[in-house]
């Protein structure tokens, strides 16, 4: 199915690997301001940016999750760079079964990043604002795209529990709690 | 709720397996901050003099500091604490990376190990689920081998991994604990390989919580642009390829030869080829934009390094910089110091020279100094012959060897080997801290009030400008405005300047926060971004729990006191507190001993070095001196010569 072709701001981060030191700065500040309330507390497991390391292999990348998948994939492409090789997951995004990445330490649920959405905006993204070294930089243009439907972090959790359980559980779930809140009131 | 803090130590008990989460007391906290200062605390309360520091009442403690896992930036150093098979007293060692603030996240402000475990093992700790596991697959293992093997076991790429090598399992004196590229050392690597512990491994999830979080983000995110643009602070040596400083200045072999004119041009340019040909990156710790590890990839093997540590083997060997390269990443693996490693190893090769030590100690000893080196290593971290002597560092070998061996330690203090620093005239304060201080590396002392006066007044006024921000109190700007020549500086400022480089490192220790933003970077350049002036707002806004600048400097002299404590408890006094002999040419006795006196009563400690029972009362260590008193150490009514010392006071 194709949707409409518009004229749309686009935003990006890019990533230069180089100039990365390795410190996760951009994990712990983008934890902060995705807590509830805003910055009140901090832990990099529920960052939407992730920076893949491997000291030994002198490996640093940062990687922003982005579109949750229910299916697995192998994994099992390798990369060599500059003598260094690399896992394809060390470049990948995606929500998958595969790895932990990704994922609410607590629920299970996906993370997606919002690229800081605020209102008013945020100058940049918090981890292009943390990250001193200029590893991520920002990055707005006009581009003409697919206008695409973007779910929001409810239905993306919503569908993400969907393949999980499938729906019919969910759907009986949902009565049963529904039902026990509605009693409660 | 706690801030700052998860308000839990992890506690192990590697004989019977056992394993705790146990609640700690806030008011602690609010006492010694964390990191260190609780650690001291929990050895003071559990670990009685008269244990060996071989025996499973040993306590091993890997702390935390109270700002790990905050966003302050450059909170990440991690203070591993027991006491030392080499000196008998506390073992201060600290490494940077990222181990601290995940256990933070894993649910915990320290672990707590006693004990010792039947056979090695490894503890896994994954937030509320701790394991301890067989590592006897893992004996022998190099410390990235055994990094990378337990990652791969656990399928856990996040976890932090801390570990020793062959050194640590056989109990030499100078092994390190290895985590990444940095490294504990002084003192808990052997106690580590005591108690079978081959490895610790920690992933953890959970949250921390900030008392005051938009106003604590807010000044992060000041900081931390402060940090990146800032020259004053973080590794300058990383990129500075003019390192004739240690080069000219430091002695060479064992600590004996100054090379005055050995930095050149051609050498410079030769080293800096040397190394951006073969380096990775340069690395930085957690949540610092700093880049003060260079990652060498040299003939394969990749290792990291920072500061003074690339000169060491080659200094002690008369090589170049290759040969540093071609024996660190070994030395790494194998987890040891590589501080004191060099110098034992001079030291032997010394005494090989001098026939002290013959072929028969030495069968097949290479002639070439490098070959040496590399000779010695295998012997020391094997314990293989005369290893097992060198492996208790110089002090006690010289005394294994005998037949002399003894004139050749010429560089320890408190049996433990000092850098090798051997100038002209004193400096008054460097005597203190040489003699005083309880941390055993200078560059553990030292650090917020410059070594040297500026010599050009325009220079000197610009370094004030910014150290002006960071200083405790004007006098000490007065005394570094009219400071002339070294070895001229009154005794009431050499006291008052020691005790305020302490000061630094010793909140740092606590705090974790890196010595490179803050205690030992103030000397060079002046604008360190945590100093006593700031330090309280951060405390603050992240635990909840109110600092000014007095509780704060407070907390400092506690902290001080009670390590000094544990110390004198042990039999630590001031006939050890004694700079080695050759450290200056020129050296007067009475004048030494006059500033000892002089710094003993503005710490309001006795002659003997010993804090006196109204020293201890004032700082909450009333526990202290009624077991002082209790064991005879102290009677009590010392002479009250300890002055209400307010900040930077005298």
């Amino acid at each position: 199915m194709k949707g409409e072709l518009t004229k749309k701001k686009v935003k990006r981060i890019k990533v230069d690997l180089d100039k990365c030191n390795g410190c996760r700065a951009c994990e712990l500040v983008c934890s902060a301001f995705h807590a509830k309330p805003r910055y009140s507390s901090i832990n990099p497991a529920r960052s939407r940016i992730r920076v893949v390391t491997d000291e030994i292999n002198d490996e640093y990348v940062p990687i922003r999750s982005t579109d949750y998948t229910k299916a697995a994939c192998d994994g099992r492409r390798v990369y060599t760079i500059k003598g260094k090789e690399y896992s394809e997951c060390s470049f990948c995004g995606t929500v998958c079964p595969t790895r932990d990445l990704f994922k609410d330490p607590d629920s299970g649920l996906p993370l997606k990043c919002d690229l800081c959405e605020d209102d008013p905006p945020q100058k940049e993204p918090l981890c292009v604002q943390a990250c001193s070294l200029n590893a991520l930089t920002y990055e707005e243009m006009e581009e003409e795209v697919e206008e695409e439907k973007k779910l929001s972090e409810m239905e993306l959790g919503l569908k993400s529990l969907v393949d999980r359980y499938g729906v019919e559980k969910l759907k009986d779930s949902l009565a049963r709690i529904s039902k026990k809140h509605s009693c409660r009131d | 709720m706690r801030y700052a803090e998860a308000g839990y130590s992890l506690e192990v008990d590697l004989s019977r397996g056992n394993i705790e989460r146990v609640e700690t007391d806030p008011k602690w906290t609010e006492l010694y901050l964390g990191g260190q200062g609780i650690a001291a605390k929990i050895l003071w309360d559990r670990v009685p003099p008269y244990v060996d520091p071989f025996s499973p009442e040993n306590l091993l403690i890997f702390s935390a500091g109270l700002l790990h896992g905050t966003p302050v930036p450059g909170a990440n150093r991690t203070a591993v604490n027991t006491f030392s098979p080499q000196t008998n007293f506390l073992a201060h060692s600290l490494m940077g990376g990222f181990f601290g603030p995940e256990l933070k996240h894993a649910g915990y402000d320290r672990i707590v190990i006693s004990g010792k475990a039947p056979d090695l093992v490894y503890l896994w700790i994954n937030n509320d689920k701790v394991e301890i596991r067989d590592a006897t697959h893992l004996r022998g293992k190099g410390v990235h081998e055994t990094t990378r093997l337990i990652r791969e076991e656990l399928r856990e790429p996040n976890a932090q991994v801390a570990a020793i090598g062959l050194a640590g399992e056989n109990r030499v004196y100078s092994a390190s604990i290895e985590h990444g590229f940095a490294s504990a050392a002084r003192g808990p690597g052997p106690v580590m390989g005591d108690k079978r512990l081959k490895a610790i491994a920690v992933r953890g999830t959970k949250e921390i919580n900030i008392a005051h979080p938009a106003e604590l983000f807010d000044v992060c995110i000041k900081l931390r642009k402060k940090i990146a643009e800032s020259d004053d602070v973080g590794d300058w040596m990383a990129v500075d390829e003019d390192d004739s400083f240690h080069h000219d200045n430091f002695a060479w072999g064992n600590a004996r030869t100054r090379l005055k004119n050995y930095w050149n041009e051609e050498l410079q340019e030769r080293w800096t080829r040397w190394k951006y040909d073969n380096m990775d990156r340069q690395k930085g710790c957690y949540n610092c934009s700093k880049k003060c590890i260079n990652i060498i990839n040299y003939k394969g093997k990749r290792f990291g390094y920072k500061c003074y540590g690339k000169d060491t083997y080659h200094m002690a060997t008369f090589k170049e910089l290759d040969f540093s390269y071609e024996i660190l990443p070994l030395a790494m693996e194998y987890g040891v110091d590589s501080y004191s490693t060099p110098q034992i190893i001079a030291f032997a090769i010394e005494l090989y020279e001098a026939g002290i030590l013959t072929d028969a100690d030495l069968p097949g000893f290479p002639a070439d100094s490098g070959e040496r080196a590399f000779y010695l290593l295998e012997k020391i971290v094997r314990r293989e012959g005369i290893g097992d002597k060198l492996a208790n560092g110089v002090y006690w070998a010289a005394r294994q060897i005998g037949r002399g061996a003894e004139a050749f330690d010429h560089n320890t203090t408190k049996k433990f080997e000092q850098l090798p620093i051997k100038l002209g005239k004193l400096n008054p304060p460097y005597f203190l801290m040489i003699a005083t201080g309880e941390k055993m590396a200078i560059t553990q002392i030292e650090g917020s009030f410059p070594q040297d006066p500026i010599p050009d007044l325009e220079e000197r006024e610009a370094f004030i400008k910014k150290w002006s921000v960071v200083v405790p109190d004007e006098k000490f700007l007065r005394w570094f405005r009219e400071w002339e020549k070294r070895n001229e500086i009154s005794n009431e400022a050499s006291c008052a300047i020691t005790d305020w480089n302490e000061a630094m490192h010793y909140l740092d220790d606590s705090l974790g926060l890196c010595g490179f933003l803050s205690s030992f970077r103030g000397q060079f350049g002046g604008g360190v971004v945590y100093h006593i002036n700031n330090l309280p707002q951060i405390i603050t806004l992240a635990s909840g729990i109110e600092f000014d600048k007095d509780k704060l400097w407070k907390v400092f002299q506690r902290n001080r006191n009670l390590v000094r404590a544990l110390n004198v408890r042990r039999g630590m006094r001031r006939a050890d507190e004694k700079p080695p002999k050759d450290h200056w040419a020129v050296r007067d006795h009475e004048f030494e001993q006059k500033l000892l006196d002089d710094y003993y009563e503005f710490k309001g400690w006795t002659k003997d070095g010993i804090p006196t029972k109204e020293t201890l009362d004032q700082l909450d260590l009333g526990f202290v001196s009624e077991e002082f008193i209790k064991q005879g150490i102290l009677s009590g009514d010392e002479s009250a010569s300890s002055r209400a010392e307010k900040v930077g006071g005298c």
